[in-house]
């Protein structure tokens, strides 16, 4: 923590609120470095490559997943020194919900096209979600220095794509730093002041994101609309209506820096000795205790799961860590939801549920690399909603709790809007696959050799291996981004696979009837494949209802004896048998055999070929 | 007590052969120049040490194996065997095998063998066909396997000879054909194993490269049935998996494991169950041929620590080693042997199902596997217990 700063707040027309939005790679984080280098936020020594992600993960994979603001000064050339509050947003669908909250903490965006690459699907959706929140845009034309960068082509790409005016578009290089003064000269002048701002009226702030730190506790990202925050101030979270008293104010220039007082147009962070993340809802109106103000910041959404899968651990012995491990992520992540569960194949897990797909990556893998966790997740589901024949309407998360048939008049399933960026070339087997995977085309046009197309999908098509097929149809060239968009009804049936006429609940998945026959082949392949032979036959199956739409068997071992077995053979052969013994603990009956629960994480890891 | 605890078998262990065949994951080393002198005396060594412990026990059987013994000096068995007559009181009957293969080498030096007091010789022949042979790494030819019966048969009062069947492109017929034009050579025993691909053999990584093939185990589940029809027709019917012998003509030694009685193992790699003190113990000696015989000569033995073996684990070597046996073992000498009920550690449920399926053959007093049961003994064991 640094030193506590009496500073007073900056008027409402110095101040500059603005978010970076690009797509993955296309140098958001270097620009943001360099922007932050360049208002002499860092020393030179301090620098480290994307300083403002802060997991592994996300410098890794190039995404941010929380906000993070950092205050700047900079003096434009009207000799005025601007307060400029740089909002890193997340980029990727999954947080679509809090990157709009952070948008709208903002008034201007800077949008970073790749010279050489050109628009992507990504940069299309956060653009719209941009102009949502009625920002002022100014395009960067990013990576000039390298040999295949083409400015005019994306220049004319932005225009024809996205409809925005790119004429006075600038120009830059955030690895050589050409055009980084051009750019903070543009915020300065082309963007504007923050819209609303009293200060005289009662304190409303919105909740831009939070994060638990183990010193501070909840530390919550705000923008001040209205009033200011104190030190000491007693505070109300409108959406729950939790109260507490700010304990801090703050700021981050990025190094953490303690305030007395936030006010209007202002960014900043406050702490009030919050322990559960979970009280802290992205979105929600932070307003003063006494003096409530009357209506809440349009725009809150509790945040809601849209994936699901559950995560056995590979070591049963590992529940309680799994346990520990999710709650530990939990303490940073309120959009985690889980809750355990008991698989008869599986053993002891939990159903989590995620925003999207590739939220439940990153849990997993940090459940994996931060948590030394080996992990069994099961096949992506997602919520369907199942009309009864006794007018209920039932939420089903797992397919293993879908009702009985006959009660069930009709089920809906998500869908969503997809928007594909594709070079030409790929285009008909991109089509072929949205085609297959239950697609209704929306529209499809072209600009500069790329189409783009937009499909209604159903989620499910989407949630199992749509994105790796995507990438591997078009050697990687095709972008994707989707939005959720609404329910709809469809024949879907619940898969059902048997071991000896047991069903293996892990296995369980909702499909359409048409794909039904040919996923439940694909998994009875897959199984006689993976099951050691053993005494008995084993019979494998798919099933709808009661009805059998695949079968396998596993033929009996008719000899398994070793040919020589003298005096120094004891020790070996018993150390065999214990071996066989400790692998029955990781062993599953299903009639008169019993199988390895590694078979059926093998049928869960190889996924659909 | 059980009857026969005061008696004991001797193993005696040689690691060495003059190249190692292909198949074989024996502990065995292919060297050329072994101190004899220096192995005879840790093997005196060793066997002092035993007798020291076991003193009060009477010899039945001893059985040199290997590796290849007979590469052995006969006067080094000459001096061990008399070792073990000053140390033991030994049985009217001993028996004392040795193994050998049938080179020409090793074949001269049959009568010598007797001469020190060997009286049964196992052969290592593995096949009468020239070019299997060959495939197998074998260091002689059919010629020779058949000379090494004649000059055994003038030397010994018994012997009994290997054969390996199942080989790759074999057909069953070819296999009965060479089975039957065996049997005359035959004397009481004969030991037929079916060829297994081993880990950490040539073999395994041949065969992974798929360079051969093998009989599945429907296959092979076929050409143990002809094997067995042969032989009891032969009147060699098998009374343990693989070994095969007329009435009384049952390798002593061999029998010992089998029924988990008590044995020493002496020389690198060899084990050893012998009870002790009220304990029955497992001794394990070190496999290196070097580091052996640097224990033997500083402490006496070669072996690892000496251990217990707990009695659930006394009735699963108990039972997985008498279930080899045609007549199987019974419940009271399992009982003995492990000091556990039979009850406790057998799946009721699962023992049923066996004898529905035509596995086992159980009557209360004595527990054993069909043929079909035979066959499946590696799924039956775990199956079985508890």
């Amino acid at each position: 923590m640094g030193m506590s700063q009496n500073s007073k707040t900056k008027p409402i027309n110095e101040i500059r609120n603005f978010a970076i939005i690009a797509h993955i790679d296309h140098g958001k984080s270097t620009l943001a470095d360099r922007l932050i280098q360049q208002c002499g936020g860092l020393e030179e020594r301090e620098m480290q490559e994307q300083v403002l992600d802060n997991t592994d993960i996300e410098r890794e994979r190039g995404i941010t997943i929380k906000a993070q603001t950092v205050r700047l000064e900079h003096t434009a050339k009207d000799g005025i020194t601007y307060q400029l509050n740089l909002m890193d947003t997340p980029g990727h669908v999954d947080f679509s919900y809090e990157v709009s909250r952070s948008l709208a903490s903002c008034e201007g965006s800077i949008l970073v096209v790749d010279a050489s690459q050109g628009v992507e699907a990504q940069t299309l959706a956060n653009v719209y979600q941009a102009l949502d929140n009625d920002h002022e845009i100014i395009p960067v034309i990013n990576k000039i220095d390298l040999p295949a960068a083409d400015p005019e082509k994306v220049r004319t790409e932005i225009e024809d794509v996205i409809g925005l005016d790119a004429s006075d578009a600038i120009l830059a290089s955030a690895k050589t730093g050409a055009g980084i003064n051009d750019l903070l000269e543009a915020i300065c002048t082309r963007l504007p002041p923050p819209h609303e701002g009293e200060a005289d009226k009662t304190t409303k702030a919105l909740l831009v994101d939070s994060w638990y730190d183990i010193y501070l506790g909840v530390v919550v990202l705000v923008r001040v609309i209205d009033g200011y925050l104190r030190k000491g101030q007693k505070i109300k979270f409108m959406s729950n209506g939790a109260t507490r008293e700010i304990d801090r104010v703050g700021m981050f220039t990025p190094k953490k820096v303690e305030l007395d007082i936030l006010g209007p147009g202002e960014m900043g962070f406050i702490t009030a000795s919050i322990k559960d993340i979970s009280e802290t809802n992205v979105g929600d109106t932070i307003t003063d205790e006494k003096k409530p103000c009357e209506t809440a910041l349009p725009g809150f959404k509790p945040s809601i799961p849209m994936v699901f899968c559950s995560f056995y651990p590979a070591d049963a012995g590992e529940f309680e860590k799994l346990r520990e491990s999710l709650g530990k992520i939990r303490l940073n992540d309120a959009s985690l939801h889980y809750e355990p569960e008991s698989s008869q194949a599986l053993g002891l897990g939990f159903r989590c549920g995620f925003l999207g797909l590739l939220h439940m990556e990153i849990i997993q893998e940090r459940l994996e690399r931060e948590f030394d966790l080996d992990l069994i997740p099961t096949a992506p589901s997602v919520v369907y909603k199942i009309n009864m024949t006794n007018n209920t309407q039932v939420e089903l998360y797992n397919p293993v709790d879908m009702p009985d048939v006959v009660k069930i008049k009709s089920i809906e399933e998500p869908w969503i809007k997809a928007t594909i960026l594709v070079p030409d070339e790929y285009l008909g087997g991109l089509l072929q696959l949205c085609q297959d995977r239950r697609g209704v085309q929306v529209d499809l046009t072209y600009a500069g050799g790329r189409a783009m197309l937009i499909y209604r999908l159903p989620l499910n098509e989407v949630v199992f291996d749509f994105y790796d097929r995507l990438k591997s149809i078009s050697k990687g060239y095709a972008s994707f981004d989707y939005e959720l968009d609404g329910y709809g009804e469809n024949d879907l049936v619940k898969l059902e696979i048997r071991v000896n006429e047991e069903p293996v609940d892990a296995l369980a998945m909702i499909v359409h009837r048409a794909s039904a026959e040919k996923r439940g082949r694909q998994m009875c392949e897959r199984l006689k494949d993976l099951i050691p032979r053993q005494m008995f036959k084993i019979a494998i199956q798919a099933a709808i209802g009661g009805k059998i739409i695949a079968r396998e068997n596993v033929s009996a071992l008719r000899k398994d004896v070793t040919a020589k077995c003298y005096g120094g053979d004891i020790t070996r052969k018993k150390k065999l048998l214990e071996k066989q013994k400790k692998g029955k603990a990781k062993m599953r009956q299903y009639g008169n055999v019993e199988i390895p629960q590694s078979a059926f994480i093998a049928a869960l890891k190889m996924g659909d070929e | 007590m059980r009857p026969n605890l005061h008696q004991l078998a001797i193993y005696f262990h040689w690691p060495f052969c003059l190249s190692k065949c292909p198949y074989c994951d024996f502990n065995a080393h292919a060297f050329d120049s072994v101190d004899h002198e220096r192995y005879q005396k840790a093997y005196q060594k060793a066997l002092a040490f035993y007798a020291e412990k076991l003193g009060d026990r009477e010899i039945t059987s001893v059985f040199f194996g290997g590796g290849t013994p007979s590469l052995m000096k006969p006067e080094m068995v000459a001096v061990l065997l008399s070792d073990i007559k000053k140390h033991w009181k030994i049985a009217d009957d001993l028996e004392v095998t040795l193994e050998a293969n049938p080179t020409s080498v090793e074949i001269e030096k049959f009568k010598a063998f007797r001469e020190a007091g060997v009286n049964r010789i196992s052969l290592g022949i593995q096949s009468f066909i020239d070019k299997d042979l060959k495939f197998l790494g074998r260091q002689h030819d059919v010629a020779q396997a058949k000379r090494a019966i004649e000059i055994a048969d003038q030397c010994f009062d018994r012997y009994s000879f290997d054969l390996i069947y199942g080989r790759p492109d074999q057909t069953i017929k070819a296999w009965e054909r060479e089975l039957k034009e065996a049997l005359p050579f035959a004397k009481g025993h004969m030991s037929l194993y079916q060829l297994t691909i081993e880990r950490s053999t040539p073999f395994y990584m041949r065969y992974n490269r798929g360079e051969f093939n093998v009989p599945d185990d429907i296959d092979g589940a076929e050409f143990y049935h002809v094997t067995q029809g042969i032989m009891e027709d032969a009147g060699l019917p098998a009374y343990e998996v693989s070994n095969h012998a007329a009435l009384g003509q049952e390798s002593r030694h061999n029998l010992v494991y089998w029924r988990y009685q008590d044995y020493i193992g002496i020389g690198a790699g060899a084990h050893g169950r012998f009870c002790m003190n009220g304990q029955k113990l497992s001794s394990r000696d070190h496999s290196a041929p070097e580091v052996w015989m640097e224990r033997a000569e500083s402490q006496g033995h070669g072996s690892h620590e000496w251990e217990e073996i707990a009695p659930e684990d006394k009735f699963v070597e108990s039972l997985m080693m008498g279930l080899r046996l045609s007549k199987g073992i019974s419940i009271s000498a399992l009982e003995e042997n492990s000091e556990c009920e039979f009850k406790d550690q057998i799946k009721t449920e699962h023992l049923k199902t066996a004898i529905k399926e035509g596995w086992v053959n159980f009557d209360e007093r004595q527990i054993s596997l069909t043929r079909e049961g035979l066959l499946r003994l590696n799924q039956i064991i775990p199956y079985l217990l508890r």
